[in-house]
């Protein structure tokens, strides 16, 4: 029985006696998936993934997660990143990558070689002794990024990563974000408020909607993937882009968004 | 799993296109002399106001024929300071000590009791209020009493001068063990750190910041509390500090002995001060916003 590798069902969360954040949201997670959840803010999304990745308790509903088999095993299955760097200031880029593995108990030097390599895999091999204040803004965000990967999970959660970049970073890294997951074969779930964002990285898009936050409707991107920039300029890229607009537009009425 | 895959380098590492030239362009020469002389100035200034303020009182003094028992020139002060150098000297060495190990149990309690606070509300709901009173009541007033039920001078000299510098340091380190980065702390959570390693790797550096500001008000504070706790002690004899040394002289009007004893008072903060600050930029220079030099 293939099982799906992370199943929400009937996911609520409240905060406070009032505030409901997530209101019923069942949802099955394959595994090679890459699904965005797109929705205007206060609509959940962000609360949704800090679920998945345990960070918050559900009030109600289960969420599961298909336990690793032989051969799969990390020293933590999920890796997050979230909408800052979130990078320790007092410690160089390679300390900040092997934090995690430091933490499952890894010395500096059985580290050394897997924290090069997921430096090298977002370009910043060179980079190893500098401290985060020397690096750009997109520079911090692939070193977050390679210190959610140091640990090979299986499933890669992402916050609104990007929403804090420039137009040109924030393309650079879709493309490095895709053939890492393409190559890793991981499973990411993708937060974000941009429509062309969640069309150019995922196989599925979750469109939330807000008060109280829910899944609103379902859509799957009608195009191959793994994409590169070819796919940017595309005519099914503008096709997808409208269609997923479109769409958007219908499920969220005016009050669905938190102006 | 193993990829070589390689990523161009991040465009901030780029050459800007068209930047190839055949000569440098000339160096902003202006600019650079500039900062050259503000660090210059840096030394010079509070040398030089220093130096002019104290031939301004040896000239306002002599043109006055102000007696040396009223106020004494600055001369008389250095003769004083060089006869009276080594009793003087033994004298300050006792306050030195003072000073610096009730700082030294400042620092350990209230690391020690911060942590304890930082770890559990309740600890530090029912302490508090202990660490509010002890800050609030004035040193003077506790210190008579102090002195009655410790029988050893120095020992109760120290928990006077202890009591003064421990605040800020409790205070300060519960703030800062507080303060560390929420996503951060999400992170140790997802990465299942035990508590051990959440305070060592994550508490205690965002702490760091804030426990250097403490240090460097704790050691001011840490010698204005002895020095204090022995103008109410009182003590005489031979194995006594700076403050009874000002007290004995003001007794027999040595008023160029009391300005002796005060120039090494203030010389011993000055060093207080500089020594703290020195370790909070060998500490924190690196990386916090506070001892980072922007270049301009």
């Amino acid at each position: 029985m293939n099982q799906p590798l992370i199943r929400m069902d009937r996911v609520r969360k409240e905060f406070g006696r009032s505030v409901v954040a997530v209101d019923n949201m069942s949802l099955t997670i394959e595994k090679g998936d890459f699904i965005s959840f797109l929705g205007p803010s206060g609509c959940g999304k962000s609360t949704a993934l800090r679920m998945i990745a345990g960070l918050l308790p559900v009030t109600a509903g289960t969420i599961d997660i298909k336990p690793p088999e032989a051969g799969e095993q990390a020293e933590q299955d999920l890796g997050f990143v979230f909408q800052e760097p979130t990078l320790m200031p007092w410690a160089r880029v390679f300390d900040n990558v092997w934090l995690p593995l430091r933490l499952a108990g890894v010395g500096r030097n059985r580290a050394r070689e897997r924290v090069e390599q997921a430096l090298r895999e977002v370009g910043l091999s060179k980079f190893e002794r500098a401290y985060p204040r020397e690096l750009s803004g997109g520079m911090k965000m692939r070193v977050s990024i390679a210190r959610a990967m140091v640990t090979r999970p299986r499933i890669l959660l992402m916050d609104e990563p990007f929403a804090a970049l420039d137009e040109m970073t924030r393309m650079k890294l879709n493309n490095d974000v895709v053939r890492l997951s393409a190559e890793h074969g991981l499973t990411v779930v993708f937060v974000t408020h941009s429509v062309f964002e969640s069309v150019y990285l995922s196989n599925r898009i979750v469109v939330m909607a807000a008060r109280p936050g829910r899944v609103a409707e379902e859509l799957q991107v009608g195009a191959p993937w793994p994409r590169g920039d070819d796919f940017r300029t595309s005519q099914t890229y503008a096709d997808e882009c409208r269609r997923v607009s479109a769409e958007l537009k219908e499920t969220l009425h005016d009050d669905d968004i938190d102006h | 799993m193993t990829t070589t895959s390689t990523i161009e380098s991040p465009q901030e590492a780029r050459t800007p296109a068209g930047a190839v030239q055949d000569e440098p362009a000339p160096l902003n020469t202006e600019h650079l002399a500039a900062m050259r002389r503000e660090r210059i100035l840096a030394w010079v200034m509070p040398l030089a106001t220093m130096a002019l303020a104290i031939l301004g009182w040896e000239w306002w003094v002599r043109a006055n024929d102000i007696p040396h028992y009223l106020i004494p020139a600055p001369s008389r002060v250095a003769e004083t300071l060089w006869t009276d150098g080594p009793s003087l000297l033994q004298s300050a060495w006792f306050t030195v000590k003072l000073t610096f190990f009730s700082l030294l149990l400042a620092v350990v309690g209230g690391v020690l009791l911060g942590a304890l606070f930082a770890l559990s509300r309740s600890v530090e709901m029912s302490l508090f209020p202990f660490a509010v009173i002890l800050q609030v009541t004035p040193v003077v007033a506790i210190a008579p009493l102090i002195l009655i039920y410790v029988a050893n001078t120095f020992v109760a000299l120290l928990i006077c001068a202890w009591i003064v510098a421990f605040f800020p340091i409790l205070s300060n380190t519960v703030i800062g063990l507080r303060s560390a980065d929420h996503n951060l702390r999400d992170l140790f959570t997802l990465y299942r750190a035990t508590p051990w390693q959440r305070l060592r790797y994550l508490l205690a550096p965002s702490a760091l910041p804030y426990f250097m500001a403490a240090l460097k008000v704790a050691g001011g504070l840490a010698l204005i509390g002895a020095v204090v706790a022995e103008f109410v002690a009182g003590a005489t004899g031979q194995n006594t500090g700076l403050a009874s040394r000002i007290i004995e002289a003001s007794f027999r009007n040595e008023i160029p002995r009391m300005f002796a004893a005060l120039v090494l008072v203030s010389l011993l903060g000055v060093a207080i001060f500089l020594l703290t600050t020195l370790a909070s930029k060998l500490v924190l220079g690196h990386w916090h916003e506070s001892e980072i030099k922007r270049e301009t």
